[in-house]
């Protein structure tokens, strides 16, 4: 088996928000597939920058799976074609020798591109900003046990609290809709009951600053849970929705 | 108002108005089974005050849903942004019908203008305007002992299949009804739902043509 192969890199460039952006064409040699994407990109950007060209700008930071820095569409998909995992845990041996690979930034009107595969995520942050949170009274800790907790509703909290915010759903979604994101980060709180007291303020607030932000209308396709690298599941929207329209309801 | 302003509002408003076909494909049954009563169901169904707001309530679901998934899609495409992706693959678990709703829902409109000109243009609106009218199956006659019609209902049936298959479940999942548990139960009663409604509506098309072309004498 080949421990290294050849193939062609198809990167979208462009040089500001404003610019024009065009895919440029590098021919990539003897990669090791023990490389990972992002490293394969850094072998890349070594070799712009000693040909005296701009290095390909993206995000990345822990490359462990855990910040939800790094993006990029590979091939069609975001984070690359492995399932449950992001493209820094994603390795060229995913990849064959004479291939092409095509890589893009998120594509959405809410995430704005920044400079080539660099996309601004700021709307995410504006999101969790308009109720993504729990209000604490500060005082002494009470007893552990003190509010009892199923560990079904403790395991799902856990699991939709595992959303890194990388966007990959709304880069995933043909609608550019941040429901799969919006819906886990309702979830965790609302499966709680220290997240129940203001759970219908919560959601309404979210969801009001979602639309806002101009993110699309779902239209409950699946493609966000299907390229999630957290695996966030579908019926977190299904809760999401509960929640609106009980909210709405007790209004 | 929310069922304008907000997402999910006006997802709510897509899965109410899109469940409504529930009924129509029953009372078709009844003319194989009997055509008396189907001319009954017609007499029924004339210009009472319930068969009216009946078809307003209809008319008005169908005309808001039509309004909302153009909306709506604009929205949509305008939240994608200028710049469409390059390649792109669809994943396993993701629908067809999922992605080309708007585009099913032209074809199953198409069909059902074509529809409405053959029955309900000279059934009720007639009878509203105060003419008198024949009987239901008379209509049936003149429709479906014209060979063309069969095919072209059959490719609006095949339209409405897939665009059920999909619409069903997602209008449960919009309003919240749905969990682990009962997403994969929602999808199944949906296949087995748009399979009622295709097979009742396709039956239903097959019986007159044969029966009003002659083929078949019973």
């Amino acid at each position: 088996m080949d421990t290294s192969i050849s193939f062609k890199l198809k990167v979208w460039r462009q040089a500001n928000a404003h610019a024009e952006g065009r895919f440029e064409t590098y021919e990539m040699r003897d990669i090791p597939t023990d490389t990972s994407f992002l490293e394969m990109m850094d072998i890349l950007n070594e070799q712009l920058i000693e040909k005296g060209e701009e290095p390909v700008t993206f995000d990345h930071d822990c490359r462990e799976g855990i910040c939800g820095m790094c993006s990029l569409y590979v091939n069609g998909h975001p984070h690359g074609p492995a399932t449950g995992a992001t493209t820094c845990q994603l390795y060229m041996r995913r990849f064959k020798d004479g291939d092409t690979i095509t890589v893009e930034p998120w594509r959405s009107a809410a995430f704005p591109v920044i400079k080539d595969l660099m996309v601004n995520r700021n709307a995410f942050d504006q999101i969790q900003q308009a109720g993504g949170y729990v209000s604490f009274q500060t005082g002494g800790a009470q007893d552990a046990n003190a509010i009892p907790i199923s560990k079904d509703a403790a395991d799902e909290a856990m699991d939709s609290a595992t959303c890194i915010g990388c966007g990959a759903c709304v880069a995933a979604c043909k609608n550019g809709s941040a429901m799969l994101f919006l819906s886990a980060k309702v979830s965790q709180f609302a499966l709680l009951p220290q997240g129940r007291a203001e759970a219908k303020r919560r959601v309404k607030a979210m969801l009001a600053k979602m639309d806002e932000l101009g993110f699309g209308n779902c239209t409950n396709t699946g493609a966000c849970a299907a390229e999630c690298p957290k695996n966030i599941k579908l019926s977190n929207i299904a809760r999401l929705n509960r929640e609106f329209l009980c909210a709405k309801c007790s209004d | 108002m929310w069922l304008t302003n907000s997402s999910v509002g006006r997802k709510v408003v897509m899965s109410v108005t899109g469940l409504f076909l529930v009924l129509h494909a029953l009372m078709n049954a009844v003319a194989i089974i009997s055509l008396e009563a189907y001319d009954a169901i017609c007499e029924f169904l004339g210009a009472n005050w319930y068969a009216v707001l009946g078809t307003l309530v209809l008319a008005g679901g169908f005309a808001i849903h039509i309004i909302y998934a153009f909306w709506l899609t604009l929205q949509n495409r305008k939240a994608r942004g200028n710049n469409r992706y390059a390649v792109t693959t669809k994943p396993k678990d993701v629908e067809w019908a999922s992605q080309n709703m708007l585009v099913l829902g032209i074809i199953v409109c198409c069909f059902l203008i074509l529809h409405l000109v053959q029955f309900w243009a000279k059934m009720q609106l007639p009878e509203l305007m105060g003419e008198h009218i024949m009987r239901g199956q008379d209509y049936l006659q003149a429709t479906f002992s014209q060979w063309w019609v069969l095919p072209v209902y059959l490719i609006g049936f095949a339209a409405l299949w897939f665009h059920i298959s999909h619409g069903f479940w997602s209008a449960f999942q919009t309003l919240g009804t749905a969990n682990d548990k009962w997403i994969p139960r929602w999808q199944c009663i949906s296949k087995w739902w748009a399979s009622i409604v295709f097979i009742l509506f396709a039956v239903e098309a097959i019986y007159f043509t044969l029966h009003f072309t002659g083929v078949i004498n019973c």
